[in-house]
């Protein structure tokens, strides 16, 4: 009687796990299905690296959109990498842990609110302050970085602080005792045992950063065009596809999904470098 | 004789708990002092006192005053990162810093500000020649420090603490994972250092106190039993708390 609960527990937990990987695999097919043929009629080059998106003309370049999302992207990093590595820094080592308690879980709450709030504070509050300021139509590029910044901070500190955490404690007082202050035991030694922690965190932020829609679409402006200055307004990959997809038919759709495909690429290639990093720093353990 | 470290009417808690209990005594310079007691005794609270490590534990409180070379360590306006450079330290675990051997000993040096690579070339030979571990690893000052074994880890982490130049090195039993080859090497460089250090070394191994050290202080459940020659220690110990710890029959 042990021995069947036994083994039906073990099925079913297979099922579930499987049943994860197989709406992976599903996702992932179908999105190359419906994506791949397209990319193969059009042609990969005159898709990727041509500016022209007029899919009522026919024609579906999506390099604005590519430059455009690389360039969100690594405005958000520019904002969320700095401050959520300082602030992990501070919290871990220069506050005491009770504190730090109280603290981190509430950092991770950020991540709870959904994508639209902060669309939406985006549009009530930083885009009027990058209008008024700096002129532009406030719905911007750089209003995209600073909220999908924000956005990333989560997942940027709460690694980072775990990471930090698993540095040995005999490291620091090491360090300590050999007379180093506070500030040069993190950047000598603790910044350098957790470093590829903090890096992963970083790639794992990059990876929400390029994904994120909902936010992007409220406040990047969604014009179609490579931009020349931070105040410009763009429309990266994702919005791109959630802005057209309800209307788009035929060879239209078709391009979306083709577009699906690239953003695909990108993200695994940003998680298999983060698992990349994670798993060096295992086996230097 | 130059007395190093006055410690009078020092009380130690951490958090309620009385670590420590009116200890009294003085620790002439140039001398091995070996702190023997059962675990649990305040032994290592005592080591870490003298160059203020506790400080790092949360809860940790003192009363009473630890006057080193006439200066008390605890005022609020004492530097303790200075403090902790002039009191090296070895700990129990050998814990290299994760990098190179080389980058190990001059880790301390060039926070002092010492750059001039020759200098720093110097200082390496002679403090890993002195904590016996230069021959064994003068070929491979670039490899991790990780890749030695406890024994030579521990000696690295004895020569990083000389390299720091500091007048007293505390010990806080350093071979207590290592092999009866490996700490006699650390207990022979240990005799060669007392020359130009003052050491303090806390062990549980009383042989190893009656080996070394020149001094030995005996510490039960926070309180400061006897200290006196290790010779008259280990031959005619005036209280019978020593006598029965170090004859075995207890601890």
């Amino acid at each position: 009687m042990k021995l069947i609960s036994e083994k039906g527990v073990k099925r079913l937990l297979m099922i579930t796990a499987f049943s994860a990987i197989s709406a992976l695999l599903l996702i992932a097919l179908f999105i190359i299905n419906e994506g791949l043929p397209f990319i193969f009629k059009y042609g990969l080059k005159e898709f990727l690296f041509s500016s022209d998106w007029q899919p009522h003309l026919g024609k579906f370049g999506i390099y604005p959109m590519i430059v455009a999302s690389l360039w969100v992207t690594l405005g958000a990093m520019l904002v969320g990498a700095p401050l959520g590595v300082a602030g992990a820094l501070f919290l871990s080592e220069y506050v005491p842990k009770s504190v730090m308690n109280i603290i981190k879980p509430t950092i991770e709450l950020l991540a709870a609110i959904p994508s639209v709030v902060y669309g939406f504070i985006g549009v009530m509050v930083l885009a009027p302050i990058i209008r008024d300021n700096f002129g532009g139509p406030g719905l911007s590029l750089l209003a995209g970085s600073i909220i999908l910044g924000i956005m990333i901070l989560p997942t940027v500190i709460s690694i980072s602080i775990d990471s930090i955490l698993a540095v040995p404690r005999s490291y620091r007082e090491g360090s300590l005792a050999l007379g180093a202050t506070t500030w040069q035991t993190i950047h000598m030694v603790t910044i350098k045992a957790s470093k590829s922690g903090i890096i992963a965190s970083i790639i794992l932020g990059m990876g929400r950063a390029i994904g994120e829609t909902m936010a992007v679409i409220m406040v990047a402006g969604n014009s179609v065009n490579i931009p020349h200055s931070p105040l410009d307004s763009v429309r990266t990959l994702t919005a791109n596809i959630a802005l057209e997809m309800s209307y788009a038919t035929g060879l239209h759709r078709q391009a979306l999904f083709a577009t699906g495909v690239i953003l695909f690429i990108v993200i695994i290639i940003l998680n298999s470098i983060a698992s990349v990093a994670i798993r060096k720093r295992m086996v230097k353990k | 004789m130059n007395i190093k470290f006055h410690i009078q009417d020092l009380n130690f808690y951490f958090n309620n708990n009385k670590v420590l209990k009116l200890i009294n005594f003085e620790i002439p310079a140039n001398i091995i002092l070996g702190i023997i007691g059962p675990s649990g005794s305040g032994k290592t609270t005592f080591l870490r006192a003298l160059n203020r490590m506790n400080d790092l534990e949360s809860g940790s409180r003192i009363e009473g005053q630890i006057l080193f070379d006439g200066e008390d360590i605890y005022s609020s306006d004492y530097d303790v990162v200075a403090l902790r450079k002039r009191v090296g330290m070895v700990f129990a675990m050998p814990v290299p810093l994760p990098m190179s051997i080389y980058d190990n000993i001059v880790y301390g040096p060039r926070l002092s500000g010492v750059n001039d690579k020759k200098r720093l070339d110097v200082l390496v030979e002679k403090s890993l020649t002195a904590a016996y571990l230069w021959d064994e690893v003068k070929d491979r000052l670039k490899t991790s420090a990780m890749r030695l074994s406890g024994g030579q880890q521990q000696r690295l982490c004895l020569a990083r603490v000389l390299a720091m130049e500091p007048e007293v090195i505390l010990l806080d039993e350093p071979c207590s994972g290592l092999d009866p080859i490996s700490t006699a090497k650390i207990e022979d460089a240990l005799t060669e250092l007392k020359k130009e250090y003052t050491i303090i070394l806390v062990t549980n191994n009383t042989k190893q106190a009656a080996r070394v050290s020149d001094y030995t202080a005996f510490f039960l459940m926070g309180d400061l039993i006897e200290v006196g020659n290790t010779g008259q220690i280990f031959t005619s110990p005036n209280k019978t708390e020593t006598n029965d710890y170090i004859t075995g029959r207890f601890g």
